[in-house]
Formats: structure tokens, C-alpha cells, sequence
């Protein structure tokens, strides 16, 4: 080995903070951070069909809970939660498709998103249709 | 000398090897013209202010990939980057994140060229044609499968916008994954099974969390982010499958 080459000390920077660096990392970790609320909603979900099997009272004592405040708080925090998580799922959406063509041009992939968001509100406009319509 | 009127302050990281124990910045005052780049205004600091300042660069047009360097944080061309969209604020510049720095500016890109040959980065036909039976013929639209992706310019500024390949370089990282799926999206190639022995491992398509900053920084539209994760999807075909069809998706 030369003297020339004993002289390389390649300096490696630490990665501490790396998500502070950039608001495009910050962006990212929130949406990843939604997931974590969005397992949160499953898990009362799903406390809900065991009450249920649990019987009639343990279910309407579920369903009680539901309704006190600091519930109905968590529940307008996990909607804007879930309503951004949404969107950014279908933002990433076309990376994870293969290009799509209409009429010979391929779709840019905002089109992609948006179609992906309108599917989404239209769904949720009619399963809210479909219980409002329910109700005794 | 320049005939500018306007100085703008950079502060370039410094880093030589010899003397350091960690990089610094130091700062120059560089007269500019508004068509100067911040290449340019390296070149200025190196020419005129102060010699020892290493550097890599060469086309001066955004075609070569060499002067990848992080400009007030963002990993940018510095071909590209002009001086007076900086001005009258500091520019700050450093060598490409997630890489060794060798020294100043200059970044230690063994990593990336290793993994750039693993790849295999070249057609390999089903049956090698004789000059004699001429082309390989194409269709615009099989063209347009990969065209985007072949137009990278292995400027790794997509490895330095990748939190994953900074934090864990046995990723193989966004822009020698895009690679990956240029070649293999090509109608003329059949070695994605070879090449998929790659992409299929952790340090392959699934190392990437979707970020999608590799997407942004990148000169040249490659969209990374889009080849590396399409390629989730026939990874994991390809995992099922191998349960039905021992030769899996892609034969």
C-alpha cells in the first residue's frame, strides 16, 4: 500500500436526526405514524365484536362507551386521521402500479390519485347513505 | 474576475483527510453572473479563492451524473443549480449524503458501483442474433415500458434523498433497483429471473418504504420510487407462484 493511499480516511456522517432534515421526510413519517392510530380504531373494532359475543348488555355497554366524550374526541381525532392516511395511500398508489394507458397515452400519475380519492369519497358517501338509511 | 455586481456567500463543507477529524464549513465570497451555475461558483472558489477545494465534475450539463452535491440540503446537480436562485441568501453545499466523504466534496461511490455490476445492467437476449439477422426489433410501445427508466445518469442523488439506503447500506437503493426494472421491462431481455434472485431480497424491492423523495431530486424523471415498488407486486407473484410453477412468474 503507498503513502497516498494510507492517507484516505473516508468520513461516514451519522444518520441522528436524518428525519428533521427535510419537511419531505417529516411528511412521510406522519403518514407512517397514521398507521399506528389506524390499528389503534381496529383494535376498538374488534373490542367491539367480542363485547358482542359477550351478549346483549356487554355490547350496549360498548356501545355506551362509545358515546362518552373523551371517545368522542378520539373518534374526530382518528376521522382526520384516517381521512389523511387515505389520501396519502392513494399517493402513493400509482408508484406501485405499472404504468396505465388510456387511449394510448399513459395516465399521469396525479390522475391516478385522483381517481383513487374519488372512489374513496364515493364509497364512504354511500355506506353513510346506506346507514343513515338503515336507522330505525 | 467576474463583472458581477452581486457576491453571494457559500459555504462549502470541507473535509480533507490528512488534517481532519470531521468536515467543516467554510465560507467564500463569490462574485456571480446570473447565468452561473453553483458548478460555476465552485469552479470560482477553486480558480481564484482557494485551490485545495476538491470537487467532481465534468459535462457541465446535467448528462454526466459527477457533481451530485447536497445544495442547502436538497441533493442537486450543481450544473444544475444556479447561483441566483440562491441569492441574496447563503448557499450551503455538501458532498451527497448516505456516502462516505473521501474528501470535501468528493464522495466514496464503491458502494454503488459494486452494486451497479450485480445487477447486470445489460440486455441479455433469450437467443443471441447474428449481425446478419439483423435488430432486435421493438414497438414504440414496448419502448415506452422502459424509456423512462433508461434514462438514469447515475448522479446518486436518489441515494442521497434514501433515509433507508442512509441508514442501512446493504439496500441495494433506489436508482440501481430502477436499473433493475429497465432491463427487465425490456422485450428484447430475459434475464430478470438472474436479476431478481437480487430484487427479490430483503436489500432488493422490499428494502424500499416507499418514500418517494428518491422521485423528487431525481434530474431526469426516472421515478425510481415507481420501478423499485411496481416490482413488489410480481415479487410477491413470484414468491406464490414458485408453490404452483416451480420456475415462478417470470419464465
Amino acid at each position: 500500500m503507498s503513502a497516498q493511499t494510507d492517507k484516505r480516511h473516508p468520513y461516514r456522517r451519522p444518520m441522528r436526526g436524518w428525519w428533521k432534515r427535510d419537511r419531505y421526510y417529516i411528511r412521510y413519517l406522519a403518514m407512517e405514524a397514521t398507521s399506528i392510530l389506524i390499528a389503534l380504531y381496529a383494535l376498538i373494532l374488534l373490542f367491539g365484536l367480542l363485547r358482542l359475543g359477550q351478549g346483549e348488555a356487554a355490547f350496549n355497554g360498548w356501545l355506551e362507551a362509545l358515546r362518552s366524550a373523551p371517545s368522542v374526541a378520539l373518534h374526530v381525532l382518528l376521522l382526520l386521521v384516517f381521512v389523511y392516511h387515505s389520501y396519502s395511500w392513494f399517493k402513493v398508489m400509482p408508484k406501485t402500479l405499472p404504468a396505465i394507458y388510456w387511449r394510448g397515452a399513459k395516465l399521469p400519475q396525479p390522475v391516478i390519485t385522483r381517481i383513487g380519492v374519488c372512489a374513496a369519497v364515493i364509497v364512504n358517501l354511500l355506506v353513510i347513505i346506506l346507514l343513515t338509511g338503515l336507522q330505525p | 474576475m467576474t463583472d458581477g455586481n452581486k457576491i453571494i456567500e457559500m459555504e462549502v463543507l470541507r473535509y480533507r483527510p490528512e488534517q481532519d477529524q470531521e468536515p467543516f464549513y467554510q465560507s467564500y465570497e463569490v462574485p456571480f453572473l446570473d447565468d452561473w451555475s453553483v458548478l460555476q461558483g465552485l469552479q470560482y472558489i477553486k480558480d481564484d479563492l482557494d485551490g485545495t477545494l476538491s470537487f467532481r465534475w465534468s459535462c457541465r450539463m446535467a448528462i454526466c451524473g459527477s457533481c451530485g452535491m447536497m445544495i442547502n440540503g436538497v441533493p442537486g446537480l450543481g450544473c444544475r443549480s444556479f447561483l441566483r436562485n440562491y441569492y441574496p441568501g447563503k448557499l450551503r453545499v455538501a458532498a451527497l449524503e448516505h456516502f462516505p466523504i473521501e474528501r470535501d466534496l468528493v464522495v466514496v461511490v464503491d458502494d454503488f458501483m459494486n452494486k451497479l455490476a450485480q445487477i447486470k445492467p445489460y440486455l441479455i437476449p433469450k437467443q443471441v442474433r447474428a449481425l446478419d439477422q439483423g435488430e432486435y426489433l421493438q414497438t414504440p410501445r414496448q419502448l415506452e415500458q422502459y424509456r423512462q427508466f433508461s434514462t438514469c445518469i447515475n448522479c446518486m442523488l436518489c441515494y442521497a434523498a434514501c433515509p433507508q439506503y442512509g441508514m442501512n447500506t446493504d439496500f441495494t437503493g433506489p436508482g440501481i433497483l430502477a436499473l433493475m426494472h429497465r432491463y427487465n421491462a425490456d422485450s428484447r431481455d430475459d434475464g430478470r429471473a438472474q436479476r431478481m434472485e437480487l430484487g427479490h431480497a430483503d436489500a432488493g424491492v422490499w428494502g424500499c418504504t416507499a418514500v418517494g423523495y428518491c422521485s423528487e431530486v431525481c434530474p431526469k424523471d426516472v421515478d425510481p420510487a415507481h420501478a423499485i415498488n411496481q416490482n413488489k407486486m410480481g415479487s410477491a407473484i413470484d414468491y406464490f407462484l414458485r408453490f404452483v410453477k416451480p420456475r415462478g412468474a417470470s419464465q
